[in-house]
């Protein structure tokens, strides 16, 4: 059984069931426990129109259910009476699951949960292990999530933009346990830009992807954390830079900018260069200059401090800098590399332990270390 | 550390998990000056325990329980003596005054929440019904994906 290929499929048997009467919450269900059947069977027995298949089975178990739970006997006969399915789901059932899952009334955590489960067809389990917590938790994350979105018609238009906020985080989860929440995000992003022409959608599929491409060459086979500077770019992906960069461009042309445009446009300018010597920070300072306009976010800001480093010299970067809150994220690391260009290794080591206690995550964290590790030992000598 | 990095914008994620720390006695001015529990009336044990079932029912509920375990106080100190030699033991240390009884672990949206519910936990009956106020010791998890980080 392929399993991405029959996770395809889910949205829009949700969409069908939906449609044919059944709430969201036990459409949902019934399809996770067709998918269980379909895993167990197919290898043996593989359906001529898998999507079929699963529509009829998913249904037959919601009837189940329904009977099964015998203070619902109302409920049953409405559904019962329900008219026989027309066409099968449209691109507008998956589209509107999109929507639901990530309702504003929803936590970020719980939108990321639900979208993964309903649209990404994952199984409780596995999206527990992604996330590191008890099977037990993330079950009641997911149904707390779906009471929380009960009431909310599925044929409501929804916005785009939390849409891609919700799939923003799942791809930045990374990797941990057996599944790939980024290449999943990228999966999910995809179907996404298949169904709607929509220029951030597309900005963050091409963001996704040219990101993506520099994986292999992030770490090394120690688990160590690379910088761009010092990353073997012959380890980079060029079918997906070339798949990006061909998205990106699409969308730029249509002439609406956005933020998920401009940060994939770096990105692109990152990926265009054979060595980071030939990186263009001119123009990548521009792209901030836009990014910051659109968001006015003080991490877009932070980067683009970073980038007056690489184009004018650590000075100006450090000026840059020194306009933001001490207390951002990374700000302390973006310091201490800033002045040991400018020729202090003193104060860039004291910086670089300091960035270290504080970094957001422990391969970042040992990756500060390291680098305060390696000035210190240099003033010694 | 002040509690305003504590609470550092993670923007790039959901959750983060945190250490609720039970220390038996200890914290900055430790509050405990109760008997232990075996002086406690049988109905003020069940108060304790109940408290803890619904606490930690509470954190199932709501999606953000992790893990929760509690330490027998024996157990020693051990470190590596040389190529060749057995490990030293030291201990065990059962009169200590600081003395780790178990955690919880928790996967909450910010720092201020985990704070709430280290509190919630802090407000756990003693004798005569009292709320004990022990320190609970909060505690951030690294977290282990580094996706934006370059």
């Amino acid at each position: 059984v392929n399993e991405a290929l029959l996770r395809d499929l889910v949205p829009a048997v949700i969409g069908i069931l939906v449609r044919r009467g059944a709430d969201f919450a036990s459409a949902e269900d019934a399809v996770q426990e067709a998918l269980i059947e379909a895993v167990r069977v197919w290898p043996d027995d593989p359906p001529r129109d898998p999507k079929g298949w699963l529509v009829t089975v998913a249904w037959r178990k919601f009837l189940d259910a329904t009977r099964a739970d015998t203070s619902r006997r109302r409920r049953e006969e409405r559904v019962e009476d329900a008219p026989r399915p027309g066409p099968v789901g449209s691109v507008d059932d998956t589209l509107q699951l999109y929507f639901l899952c990530a309702h504003p009334s929803l936590t970020p955590a719980s939108s990321v949960a639900l979208t993964l489960r309903a649209v990404g067809g994952l199984t409780t389990r596995q999206i527990a292990r992604a996330y590191l917590v008890p099977e037990a938790t993330m079950a009641q994350r997911i149904s707390r999530a779906k009471r929380t979105v009960s009431d909310v018609r599925l044929n409501q238009p929804g916005d785009v933009a939390t849409v891609l906020r919700v799939l923003y985080l799942v791809f930045n989860e990374g990797y941990s346990g057996d599944i790939d929440l980024a290449a999943e995000a990228i999966r999910l992003t995809r179907q996404l830009a298949a169904m709607i022409r929509h220029e951030e959608v597309a900005g963050l599929l091409a963001l996704m992807l040219l990101h993506h491409a520099r994986r292999p060459a992030r770490t090394d086979p120690d688990g160590r954390l690379v910088p761009l500077a010092e990353q073997d770019r012959g380890r980079w992906d060029t079918r997906l830079i070339a798949e990006g960069v061909d998205v990106l461009q699409a969308a730029l042309a249509r002439d609406r900018l956005g933020e998920f445009q401009a940060q994939a446009a770096i990105a692109a300018l990152h990926a265009d260069a054979r060595t980071a010597e030939e990186t263009d920070w001119v123009q990548i300072v521009e792209w901030y200059d836009e990014l910051v306009r659109l968001t006015d976010n003080p991490v877009a800001r932070l980067n683009r401090a970073v980038a007056v480093g690489e184009a004018d010299g650590p000075r100006a970067g450090l000026t840059a800098l020194a306009e933001l809150d001490p207390a951002l994220p990374r700000h302390t690391a973006v310091a201490a590399y800033l002045y040991e260009r400018d020729g202090d290794p003193e104060t860039a080591a004291r910086l670089y332990a300091e960035a270290a206690q504080s970094a957001a995550s422990l391969p970042e964290h040992d990756h500060l270390l390291r680098q305060a590790a390696r000035l210190n030992a240099r003033l010694r000598r | 550390m002040n509690t305003a990095t504590m609470g550092r914008t993670r923007e790039e994620k959901t959750m983060a998990k945190y250490l609720l720390l039970k220390h038996y006695r200890g914290g900055p001015t430790p509050t405990v000056d109760f008997e232990p529990m075996d002086q406690w009336t049988p109905e003020e044990v069940d108060a304790h325990m109940q408290f803890m079932y619904a606490f930690q029912a509470r954190l199932e509920e709501t999606g953000e329980f992790v893990d929760t375990q509690v330490l027998m106080p024996d157990g020693a100190f051990v470190r590596y003596d040389g190529e060749g030699r057995p490990p030293v033991t030291d201990g065990p240390f059962a009169e200590t005054k600081d003395l780790i009884a178990g955690w919880y672990i928790i996967d909450v949206e910010s720092w201020d929440r985990a704070v709430e519910v280290a509190g919630e936990l802090s407000a756990a009956p003693g004798p005569g019904g009292t709320p004990i106020n022990e320190w609970l010791e909060v505690r951030p998890f690294w977290g282990g994906s580094a996706t934006v980080t370059e």
